[in-house]
């Protein structure tokens, strides 16, 4: 069972897409990784061996933040937009969208499931 | 698009030569009026109060280190955002 940075890997995967599976570890950074520890793309999880497995390990741990400590990092960052009361910050508060997007419709991701308001009439053609 | 780094950060340049007046002590410590919110925070900034225009009044906003590389338009806002009416439209 390969495990690195304390996630599980799924076994039958290949090791481009089974490294994904670790939180801040996309397909580039998948693909970076087993280039600089010398392992072919396509060889799947469960074949590689205790060498190749620390290899990995080294990498991520020298190179890149990942799973909890990355997660807080990113906490940390929004707590900082919240405590200085900027833009940003109030509009993470209100949970809408951060980055300027329209919010009269959609924005359903950041607003959640629609909620109704009773009482309002719709709109009628003429 | 982010601004260019060879440029450096903008600041109005009234605001920074106020600012640093202020700072070698040659005009008293206050709170300085500004309509500039485009002017980005500087490390010579933190510790001042500004007063910021959001377009209808002057929001005071005390400037602190983790503010620094944000700009003064970001903490007074424009928007005033308290609901809707819970009347019926009739």
């Amino acid at each position: 069972m390969a495990r690195i940075a304390g996630v599980d890997l799924p076994k039958n995967k290949r090791g481009e897409i089974g490294l994904t599976y670790i939180y801040g570890i996309g397909p580039a950074t998948a693909k970076y990784i087993l280039d600089k520890a010398g392992i072919d793309v396509n060889k799947k999880v469960h074949t590689w061996n205790d060498d190749e497995l620390n290899a990995i390990r080294n990498i991520i741990t020298n190179e890149f933040k990942v799973e909890g400590q990355l997660r807080s990092e990113v906490q940390m960052s929004i707590k900082r937009l919240l405590d200085i009361a900027c833009y940003r910050g109030l509009r993470h508060r209100k949970g809408l969208p951060v980055r300027g997007q329209r919010t009269k419709t959609n924005s359903r991701t950041r607003k959640g499931k629609r909620k109704t308001v009773a009482g309002k009439k719709k709109a009628t053609k003429k | 698009m982010a601004r260019s780094i060879k440029k450096g950060p903008y600041v109005a340049a009234h605001l920074e030569t106020k600012v640093l007046a202020i700072n070698e002590g040659k005009t008293k410590r206050g709170v300085i009026k500004t309509w500039s919110r485009r002017s980005t925070i500087t490390p010579d900034f933190v510790g001042h109060t500004f007063a910021v225009h959001n377009g209808n009044k002057f929001i005071p906003v005390y400037v602190t280190e983790f503010m620094v590389g944000h700009k003064l338009g970001e903490f007074a806002p424009t928007r005033n955002f308290k609901g809707h009416s819970s009347k019926k439209v009739g």
